[in-house]
Parts: C-alpha cells; sequence; structure tokens
C-alpha cells in the first residue's frame, strides 16, 4: 500500500478520546428517549427445574410498574439459533440465574421493588454442577470452540511418553473466570410501528441485527442497531446477551422506550463466563531437552443450553515440535450458566496449564526454561504440518531476557530474599492465531478534501476507530485529521463483530480496498467532485477468508517478578513484561494498553480472580466485584509490553496480526512459574492465593 | 393498599450540579448517580456495579470523591456537587488531567474513566491535606501534604476499577499533573 509517512505506525491519539474524558461519550443506557421506561429482571432461584407459577399482582399493583413479563405472557419469538437468547419462552430453568421475569417501570427504583415482588413458585429437580476428572457424563466432543477439532493427534504418544527418559505428568486447574467489562449489559429498545431500534453494548452489531430481525421475524432493514461506545467486553458482548432481547420485548410490550442495564450481581449468569479447565499434561523428554511427547487433556463443563467447548488443548498443536503428540477435550453437560468467550479463550488457561508444565520440565531436566523452548522450536506447525507465515518466538524470548535482565537470574528456587519476602523470576510463551473475517467498507472523497470511511466495525475499547482511520489515511495518502470514520450503526456497510482479535484485521482489510478503490477513482477523475463526493465500496469476501497454505499465530513472550510474603502466603508481581511479535503495529499508543491491559487481566487470572460453583446452591458464589476480584491499581507494577517488527506478506495488506489477546496469555504461567521460583512451591490450581501458597511453604522447608 | 403499594415517598431537594442550581422532587429511593443520570441527563458518571465496589459512578461533593451510586439524593439538599462535566470548568480547554489521561491514552473503553479523573481530582486535594493513605510512612509528620510516588498513587487509586487494565497510563497521567 501506498505510505505518507505519517499515519500508521504513529501513535496516533484515539479519536473518541476527549468525548471519553469530558463525559460525553454515550453508552447503551444513556439514550435518554422521550417517555423512557426501565426493566429489571427476576433471577431464577433453583439450579434446575420448571416455573410452575409466577404471581406477578404485587409486583403490578406497586405505582409506577408497566408491565410484568414472565414466561407465560411474553411475546412469543422464532426460536433463536443461540439457546440463550430464547428467554421467558417456556418455563424451563436451565441454571439459577436463568431469567423467568422481567419487571418494566417508569423509574430503575420501581422496577427494582416491583421485582422483589413477583412471586415464583418451582418444581425444581436434582441437579449437578461439580466439574470433575472422572465424570461419568464427560463426552468428547467433536468440534470444540472456533470450530477447531476436538481432538489432534500423531504417532505413539502414550508408548513415547513411557519410553521418554524425562517425563512430567501433571495435573493443572482453572476456575470459571468472569469477564466482567465495567459497563454492564445494557439494551436501550425503541418500537417505531414495526420498526425497531436499539442501542445495545455489544460487540458486533450486525450479528444483533440478524439476531433481533430473525427472533422478532422482522425485515433486517427494520431493525437498527447503535453500538457507538461499548464499555468493554472482553468476549462476553460478542454475541448478544438476553439484555438485547428482554428490552426489545419489553419496549414491545409496553409501547413505550425501555432500557435494561442488567444489574452487575446477575451478569455472572447470563453473559458466559470462561468454563473451569481440568488439565493433565503428559511431557516426556530426551536428557538434550527435546519433547518425544507431549499430552494435553482437558476436562472442561458446559450448560444444558448449549455445548460450548473451552479449546484449551489447541494450543499445543502450534507451540512445540514433538514426534508424538496428543491434544483432546472432554466436556460436561451441567446444570451451569453458559460458558462462552473470555479474552484468549483456550489460549488463555491451556497456555497457563502448557507453560507450567514446561517449566516444570526444564527442572526436572536441569535446563534453562528459555533454551528448553528454543531447543524445542517447530519448523512446521504440530498439529497440521503447516509452515507459519512468521514466527519469532525465539526472537521474543531472547528479546525478553535481554530486557528483563534474565541472564543473572540464579536458577536454583528461594535463592532470593528480602526480609519476610522470597523473590523470584518466571518465563512463559504466549501464542494466539491471527485471522481475518470478510468485512464490507464505504470510503468517500468530499469536495472540501475531506473523506469518510463507513464500516459497522465496534471500538470497544480497542482503538479500532483510530486505527480504522490511520489506514484510510495511508491508504489514500492523506493526512489523518481529514479523515473520519464512522462505525457502531448499523446503517453502515456489514461487518464481523469485534471477536478473535480479527478486527483490525478484517475491518481494515476492506478500509484498505475501499480506499485503494476510491484513490485510483481520484486519480482517474479530473475537474472538482461533485457535490455528494465520489465512493467506492468494497468487500472482501473471497479474500479474507481464503484458504491460505500458512500457519498464522502472533507469539509472545512473558516475564514476571514477584515476591512472595512467607508469612502471609501474599504474593506481589514486581514487574511483568512482555515481548511481542505481531506482525505490524499500526498504532503504537493503542497496541500498548492492548497488551499491558491483557497483561494485567492475566495477573488477575494468576492471582485474584476466582469464581465457585457452589454445590449447596448450584450458582456462582463470587457474583459481584466485591467477591470477584479484578486487579486493583495497587496489584499492578511496573507493566512493559515491548515488540519486534514483522513483515509477514501471507496476512492482509497492513500485515498485522490481531493485539487484543495475546496479552493475557503466558501472564499467568510466566507468574506461577516465579511463584515456584521464589518459594519452591508449584501450585497448580489458580489462582495462587495466600492459604494455597502457604500450604505448600513448610513443606518447602 | 399496604404500604408497599402508596406511591414512593419524596422530597423537594436543591442542589448545585457543576455551579448551576437545580431544584427537584426526588424518590427518596434515588441515589445521586441516578439523579445526574435520569434527571440531569449528566451521563459522565458511570453505573459499573451500584453497590460502590467499582468506583465508575465517582463525583465530588463538596469536593470530596464520593461513589454517587451510595448517596441518596435526599440527604444532599444544599450540596456541591462535580461531575467529569464539569472539571474542565467553563472553558474549552479540559482539565489538566483529562489531557494527561490522553496522552498517557490511561483508558481504553472509557466507561471508568469519568470516575477515575474525579477521583484523581479528589485523591490530589486529599494527599495535599495530609491524609495518609495504607502505604505512608506512619513517622511521616501528620497534616502535611503527602509526597506522591507511585506506590502513593496506585493506592489512593485503587478504589478505581478499570478491567481494560489502564492502570499504568494512569498513574502516569496523576504523575504528569503533580509535577
Amino acid at each position: 500500500m501506498p505510505h505518507t509517512d505519517t499515519a500508521l505506525g504513529a501513535p496516533a491519539e484515539r479519536l473518541e478520546g476527549r468525548q471519553k474524558v469530558t463525559g460525553a461519550a454515550r453508552y447503551a443506557a444513556e439514550y435518554p428517549l422521550p417517555g423512557r421506561a426501565h426493566a429489571w429482571p427476576v433471577p431464577a432461584a433453583v439450579a434446575r427445574g420448571r416455573v410452575a407459577e409466577v404471581d406477578t399482582s404485587a409486583a403490578r399493583a406497586l405505582p409506577g410498574v408497566l408491565a410484568v413479563l414472565t414466561p407465560g405472557d411474553a411475546p412469543r419469538l422464532a426460536e433463536p439459533e443461540d439457546a440463550t437468547l430464547a428467554v421467558l419462552q417456556e418455563p424451563r430453568v436451565p441454571h439459577r440465574g436463568w431469567c423467568v421475569a422481567l419487571v418494566v417501570a417508569e423509574t430503575p427504583e420501581t422496577a427494582r421493588a416491583a421485582a422483589r415482588l413477583v412471586r415464583v413458585r418451582y418444581d425444581s429437580e436434582p441437579y449437578d454442577v461439580e466439574l470433575t476428572e472422572d465424570h461419568p457424563d464427560a463426552h468428547e466432543p467433536d468440534v470444540a470452540n472456533a470450530g477447531l477439532p476436538g481432538r489432534v493427534e500423531h504417532g505413539d504418544p502414550e508408548g513415547a511418553f513411557a519410553a521418554a527418559p524425562t517425563r512430567v505428568d501433571v495435573a493443572y486447574r482453572v476456575p470459571p473466570l468472569h469477564n466482567h467489562p465495567m459497563e454492564p449489559h445494557a439494551t436501550t429498545a425503541h418500537w417505531d410501528d414495526d420498526r425497531l431500534t436499539v442501542y445495545t453494548s455489544s460487540q458486533g452489531g450486525t450479528t444483533a441485527r440478524s439476531v433481533l430481525a430473525q427472533m422478532f421475524e422482522l425485515p433486517e432493514d427494520h431493525v437498527t442497531v447503535v453500538s457507538e461506545h461499548v464499555g468493554g467486553g472482553f468476549g462476553s458482548k460478542g454475541t448478544p446477551r438476553p439484555d438485547l432481547v428482554l428490552a426489545a420485548m419489553a419496549a414491545l410490550r409496553t409501547a413505550r422506550p425501555v432500557t435494561l442495564a442488567y444489574p452487575r450481581r446477575y451478569l455472572p449468569t447470563v453473559v458466559g463466563h470462561r468454563a473451569p479447565t481440568l488439565h493433565r499434561l503428559r511431557l516426556g523428554a530426551a536428557p538434550d531437552g527435546r519433547l518425544t511427547a507431549v499430552v494435553h487433556e482437558v476436562t472442561t463443563h458446559t450448560s444444558r443450553v448449549k455445548e460450548f467447548v473451552e479449546q484449551a488443548a489447541v494450543p499445543a498443536r502450534v507451540m512445540y515440535a514433538t514426534p508424538n503428540l496428543r491434544t483432546v477435550h472432554r466436556v460436561v453437560a451441567l446444570d451451569v450458566p453458559s460458558p462462552s468467550w473470555m479474552r484468549a479463550p483456550g489460549e488463555s488457561p491451556g497456555m497457563y496449564a502448557l507453560e507450567s508444565a514446561v517449566d516444570e520440565l526444564a527442572e526436572a531436566l536441569g535446563m534453562d526454561p528459555i533454551r528448553l523452548r528454543i531447543r524445542n522450536e517447530p519448523v512446521h506447525e504440530p498439529g497440521t504440518g503447516k509452515p507459519f507465515s512468521s514466527r519469532h518466538l525465539v526472537q521474543c524470548l531472547r528479546e525478553g531476557a535481554r530486557r528483563f535482565g534474565w541472564d543473572e537470574r540464579d536458577p536454583r528456587p528461594r535463592s532470593r530474599r528480602e526480609g519476610p519476602w522470597l523473590l523470584g523470576t518466571g518465563v512463559a510463551a504466549a501464542t494466539y492465531p491471527s485471522s481475518a473475517v470478510p468485512a464490507t467498507a464505504t470510503a468517500r472523497a468530499l469536495p472540501d478534501g475531506t473523506f469518510t470511511v463507513r464500516i459497522n466495525a465496534t471500538d470497544i475499547g480497542t482503538g479500532a476507530r483510530t486505527v480504522l482511520a490511520q489506514i484510510a489515511a495511508d491508504t489514500l495518502g492523506t493526512a489523518l485529521d481529514r479523515v473520519r470514520t464512522e462505525i457502531g450503526h448499523s446503517d453502515l456497510p456489514p461487518a464481523w463483530l469485534a471477536g478473535g482479535s480479527t478486527g483490525t484485521a478484517s475491518w481494515g482489510w476492506a478500509v484498505h480496498d475501499a480506499c485503494a478503490d476510491l484513490a485510483a477513482r481520484l486519480a482517474a477523475h479530473t475537474g472538482p467532485l461533485p457535490a455528494e463526493g465520489l465512493d467506492a465500496h468494497a468487500d472482501t469476501a473471497g479474500k479474507a477468508d481464503a484458504e491460505v497454505p500458512y500457519a498464522r499465530h502472533a507469539f509472545g513472550a512473558h516475564f514476571a517478578e514477584v515476591a512472595v510474603d512467607t508469612v502471609t502466603g501474599e504474593t506481589r508481581v514486581r514487574r511483568l513484561l512482555g515481548v511481542f511479535a505481531a506482525g505490524h503495529i499500526l498504532n503504537p499508543r493503542t497496541a500498548r494498553s492492548q497488551f499491558t491491559g491483557g497483561m494485567i487481566m492475566g495477573l488477575g487470572m494468576a492471582l485474584t480472580e476466582s469464581s465457585t460453583l457452589d454445590p449447596a446452591f448450584g450458582d456462582f458464589t463470587e457474583c459481584d466485584l466485591a467477591s470477584y476480584h479484578v486487579p486493583a491499581n495497587a496489584d499492578v507494577p511496573a507493566v512493559e509490553a515491548h515488540w519486534i517488527e514483522e513483515d509477514d506478506t501471507h496476512l492482509n495488506p497492513m500485515g498485522a496480526k490481531g493485539i487484543g489477546e495475546i496479552g493475557i496469555v503466558g501472564t499467568a504461567a510466566a507468574i506461577g512459574n516465579a511463584v515456584h521460583h521464589a518459594t519452591g512451591v508449584r501450585c497448580r490450581e489458580l489462582p495462587l492465593t495466600p492459604d494455597r501458597i502457604l500450604a505448600g511453604l513448610p513443606a518447602a522447608g | 393498599m399496604t404500604s408497599e403499594n402508596a406511591p414512593a415517598p419524596g422530597s423537594e431537594i436543591t442542589l448545585r450540579v457543576n455551579g448551576k442550581p437545580h431544584t427537584l422532587y426526588v424518590d427518596h429511593r434515588r441515589v445521586l448517580l441516578d439523579l445526574l443520570r435520569e434527571d440531569l441527563g449528566l451521563t459522565g458518571a458511570k453505573k459499573g456495579c451500584d453497590h460502590g465496589q467499582c468506583g465508575a459512578c465517582t463525583v465530588l461533593v463538596g469536593g470530596r470523591r464520593l461513589n454517587s451510586c451510595l448517596l441518596l439524593a435526599v440527604t444532599l439538599d444544599g450540596a456541591e456537587v462535580t461531575t467529569v462535566e464539569g472539571l474542565g470548568g467553563d472553558g474549552e480547554e479540559p482539565h489538566p488531567l483529562q489531557r494527561a489521561f490522553l496522552d498517557r491514552d490511561a483508558f481504553q473503553c472509557g466507561y471508568c474513566t469519568p470516575g477515575q479523573l474525579c477521583s484523581a481530582v479528589g485523591m490530589l486535594a486529599e494527599a495535599a491535606a495530609g491524609h495518609p493513605s495504607h502505604v505512608t510512612d506512619p513517622a511521616a509528620p501528620s497534616g502535611r501534604p503527602v509526597p506522591l510516588d507511585r506506590p502513593e498513587i496506585r493506592e489512593r487509586m485503587s478504589g478505581n476499577l478499570c478491567r481494560c487494565g489502564a492502570y499504568p497510563g494512569i498513574v502516569e497521567a496523576v504523575e504528569d499533573v503533580i509535577r
């Protein structure tokens, strides 16, 4: 593409930054439509059963209550593809927290008070929410999340493992985790005759529109979806959640605009969570460190509503060369809330387990863990045999080691002490796939010399709005301040959701193509532009989704330094350093925030975040932000992200890999490995809380 | 009619928000956050948890930073409230902290940002007034301004959660305005 030397690669400030710091940016619950009412859900109080009766009389008698929707009387909708959206359609209760009634009232206070007055009688049934390795209902799925095969294997993993001179056979556990974006899932819905408009907190308005059109049996062009600003999502707003459907039903029933902002405490059960994963890792190695067998077996849960399989064994298909490989998933359907995507589904828990086990193998071999990883660097992707489009993991490890001061490390555990603190350092690798999906975009040149780029992309905080303008500016050979990006509205050319770290590649490709076409049209144009400007349209179908003979992934290396208090068992992270190889970095300012933000979420995964399905109630115990501990500012030390520029021509016109998720991958393992180095304690269950560390400390001497 | 069925009791209050007086009849259940967002259309203050756990609703009341989701509006008759919309005063120019947040990319999704900004403004005043924090040296003289190094800033800003993980930028932005 033609480059000016200004836009791409420049640390441009977020285009909507000024709106965000002045409070002017509008989120889904902040559209004050005339006559707007407020909705409040009633969550199921049993883990499994049926709603036998809903007594709404007391709620309806409260002044200001407009309606109470129940499974018996809510509008009947067409059956959705995603069964979690079939809310208030039948009396079945598949898990605690499932929405069993919805109150609509003049004010949020009245809606909340009335929701408490709704009396629900259940026919409850025995339930099971406990995931175990040997659960009798476990089955091996053909397909895990993202359409990936449930099992990939080659060679003779059992035989090779049994024959390996050095073996590691370990079990790791990752608990359920919650996305908890700061903006709760919210939708404001408004009907105008048979036309529906929603303002919704979604990572993808195009999908939201087609879901609403299908469920409410409307032509797509009768549905407008606006997601101009979205207060985070991390996967939990990838596809629509029940708030979208409930708000549209409530607005239909009351003939009023309705806002449903799902209460924070109710979110964990209805927006998806990272499913717990039980890992068994078996690594066999020759004395020189070469892996002879890699076996990664994962057991996870799903709900009775739909099957979602956290693809945690997948990274072992990417990372290390081995003649004998087995990666397999097993899943158990339980009476639990439906799991879904959370930042780097699969890679995040999978790489925690794999990279911790690799550290254990390094110790067993008496080998430096970086050397061990470099020793097993594959020529082709182990799972597919495809060549890598680019792979600079070794460079990331070496650059990180240099910056971090790895070479000064005494590899012996418990070798550094400061008063009651034991200090240690750890390393882990990271990987995340780089893919793209088709999108459409238009670019317009206006007579005043400015340009407008239109695409229904979503900026959930990634910086998409800004980087798309940068791509456009470079392709058009103009300055960034001459480009306006319109995103987050379903009147715009359709594009896929913000997920799977595909945004920049997918949307950027369409924007690039539209702008390249426009540039050509402008070059051929003589005379002044017509008043309405000059347009070009692009559709990357067939291009962005074309099969390629390459394995395409971003890679990274994480380094952590921790201090562990031998008195309390508390772990404090002192330093986190990541080095990433993710193609061209298009905006260093927003990219750094993506990387470090992911690393900080990984710090939470390592040390503070944990959820429990309580067998007595069948519900998440840690359901709010007081009990589910996302990292606070004081938890976060010096965090550095660096990158290695890659020139990969097999990706997309920008040569960019997705960067939204790789930051979290590997962070937890690096911290866990550092805790082991500090203390000699190998905790194999996250998070690394003081009780777990203390339990290991005396044994470690 | 039971008491539950009576109209919600309310009262008339007058408060100043960003320098402007407002007289409103408020439902006694209404919290300051909903008054700002629903009655005054000031949606800068955000509702993240509605339970005082996340800090997204932080505003300044009488110059002090408070979680507006925990303040019943009826208790605020005569109060002076500043929200993110009022931080910059009447001028076009943003508050220096707002400028620093932009310079340091101290946010991503932006949802916690108004709370972070109001909290930081309140925090700077607390430190200037000599309020100690958990990490302040107990031997430091009381009543004197507390110097804000990074551990102090991190500790004092920990009532405001950011799920995007913009904390490093937030700390740098605060440092920019105290230098």
